[in-house]
């Protein structure tokens, strides 16, 4: 469903990323590792447009993305997190969700205001997602009130509420005890089972490990491994480069 | 070194710390373990002065510091590093470095700089970039390395590893072990519990804004409550309770 074919990007003469491919197949759960400052952002900055390709083209769905904004990325299937939390500080945990469901409705600035609170269907959606990533009893809070790690599962929450064929995740683990992250990897997993592809970049190997169908692992902005968890724990160049060594 | 005595703090009308006692020896490794959103990091915004409490005290040395304000607890070394990378964006890497050693003299600078470029050379590769086009990883090892730059007596680091590639979080962890010496005292929280247990003297566990429960680091780790909760425990059991969740 995705084609990522010999993709560049430059900042400057620091070459972030080069001659990158990837592929995703519909209905699967996919990985990208790597060392710190690697490229993984980069790669879903040019995904959703927040940055441009510096060479070769990214599809979606037999669409040409090059060229296209980042709200018309969203409305094609593709939603993602940030690495970063980008939530709308000054909005209740609900209100962040309604927003983004705003998508499928209007267009225009003007939409935004429009959003009514009587409107049922996408009340009972809200409260479903809501209650899906176990946020629905702070429902009334200010999402910047949320702890860390609830603010990231807010995010998803607002992700799943454009209704995305490709959710994109950059590190959903990340401030999360392995206790809760064993339940968020539950959540990732019912997410693809309903029909969703996933794309996440994480550095938490139990979760990279434990759900992904297939992992790409980017070094230095190049790809260096590609392949099935399995094949990905035993990658000397992998271990070298990322994973090292298990101390203790 | 720290002793918090009955701390009582929110945010607005919402309780967070419900009557909090711990504290800090010199040269201990301490760690506070909890679910998001037990309070773990509204109270390290106490211990450090940017959240006033409604009711307790906050003694440093000798000296009661709860009504400080922020800068001044840092002049007497508590250093927080915060959770989720508040970097200065918009000022270079080195700068950004010298900003946490502000209120030690200048001359003095150099050996700590040196020790932080020695832990984190990519810092020193960047060290002339703005902070915002670091990684998000990168972005960690930098306010890690600030708050070296002041030279803490007591350390507070909310999610030290948070966002770092495996290979490094072996790494932060050893340098953890360093840092304590006789005149530091370091307070961490930790997703990693299994790790943060490791390396801690001893522990304290959070919930719900209460401390239910106190040991030793090899203690804590044995206890098959905190096993079950924080380290993975027994996926089995994890499985139900997320059953019995949805089904409520």
């Amino acid at each position: 469903m995705l084609t990522i074919k010999n993709v560049s990007k430059n900042f400057g003469g620091l070459k972030a990323l080069q001659d990158v491919n990837i592929h995703l197949e519909p209905n699967k759960i996919y990985g990208l590792i790597g060392p710190n400052g690697a490229g993984k952002t980069t790669l879903f900055n040019l995904i959703t447009a927040l940055l441009p390709v510096s060479g070769g083209a990214i599809q979606f769905l037999e669409k040409e993305l090059t060229g296209l904004r980042p709200h018309e990325i969203a409305r094609l299937g593709i939603a993602r997190t940030y690495q970063n939390i980008r939530l709308f500080p000054s909005m209740t945990v609900l209100e962040n969700v309604l927003v983004a469901q705003n998508i499928h409705t209007q267009s225009g600035v003007g939409s935004i205001f429009k959003v009514q609170r009587s409107d049922k269907k996408f009340l009972e959606e809200a409260e479903a997602m809501l209650k899906h990533m176990g946020l629905w009893p702070k429902r009334k809070e200010k999402s910047t009130s949320l702890a860390y790690g609830e603010q990231r599962r807010l995010e998803i929450a607002r992700a799943l509420a454009l209704q995305p064929k490709l959710l994109l995740l950059d590190e959903p683990a990340a401030g999360m005890n392995e206790a809760e992250s064993a339940e968020l990897l539950e959540r990732i997993q019912e997410i693809r089972n309903s029909g969703k592809t996933v794309f996440l970049i994480e550095h938490d190997m139990s979760v990279v490990m434990g759900i992904c169908d297939y992992i790409s692992v980017l070094n230095f902005g190049k790809l260096i491994a590609q392949g099935t968890p399995g094949e990905i724990q035993t990658n000397g160049a992998v271990i070298e480069a990322y994973l090292g060594r298990e101390e203790g | 070194m720290l002793a918090v005595k009955g701390i009582e703090a929110g945010y607005g009308n919402i309780q967070i710390l419900k009557g909090i006692d711990i504290d800090v020896k010199k040269g201990e490794i301490v760690t506070l373990i909890g679910a998001n959103g037990a309070g773990k990091t509204t109270l390290l915004r106490v211990i450090s002065g940017v959240l006033h409490p409604a009711s307790g005290e906050v003694i440093f040395g000798e000296e009661k510091i709860t009504r400080l304000p922020c800068h001044k607890i840092v002049e007497k070394g508590v250093f927080l590093i915060q959770e989720g990378r508040a970097i200065l964006k918009k000022m270079t890497v080195l700068e950004n470095l010298l900003m946490g050693g502000y209120s030690r003299p200048t001359e003095d600078l150099t050996p700590s700089l040196d020790a932080v470029f020695q832990m984190f050379p990519v810092l020193h590769q960047r060290q002339k970039q703005l902070g915002e086009t670091l990684s998000g990883g990168e972005q960690q090892m930098l306010s890690f390395g600030r708050a070296l730059m002041g030279k803490p007596r007591l350390f507070m680091m909310d999610e030290p590893s948070l966002g770092l590639a495996p290979v490094l979080v072996n790494e932060v962890f050893v340098k953890i072990k360093q840092l304590k010496s006789s005149e530091v005292g370091i307070l961490l929280v930790e997703q990693n519990a299994k790790k943060a247990l490791q390396i801690a003297d001893r522990g304290y566990v959070l919930e719900i804004g209460k401390i239910v429960l106190t040991g030793s680091g090899t203690e804590l780790r044995s206890n098959q409550k905190v096993q079950e909760a924080y380290l993975g425990g027994k996926r089995a059991d994890r499985a139900d309770n997320s059953e019995r969740r949805i089904n409520q």
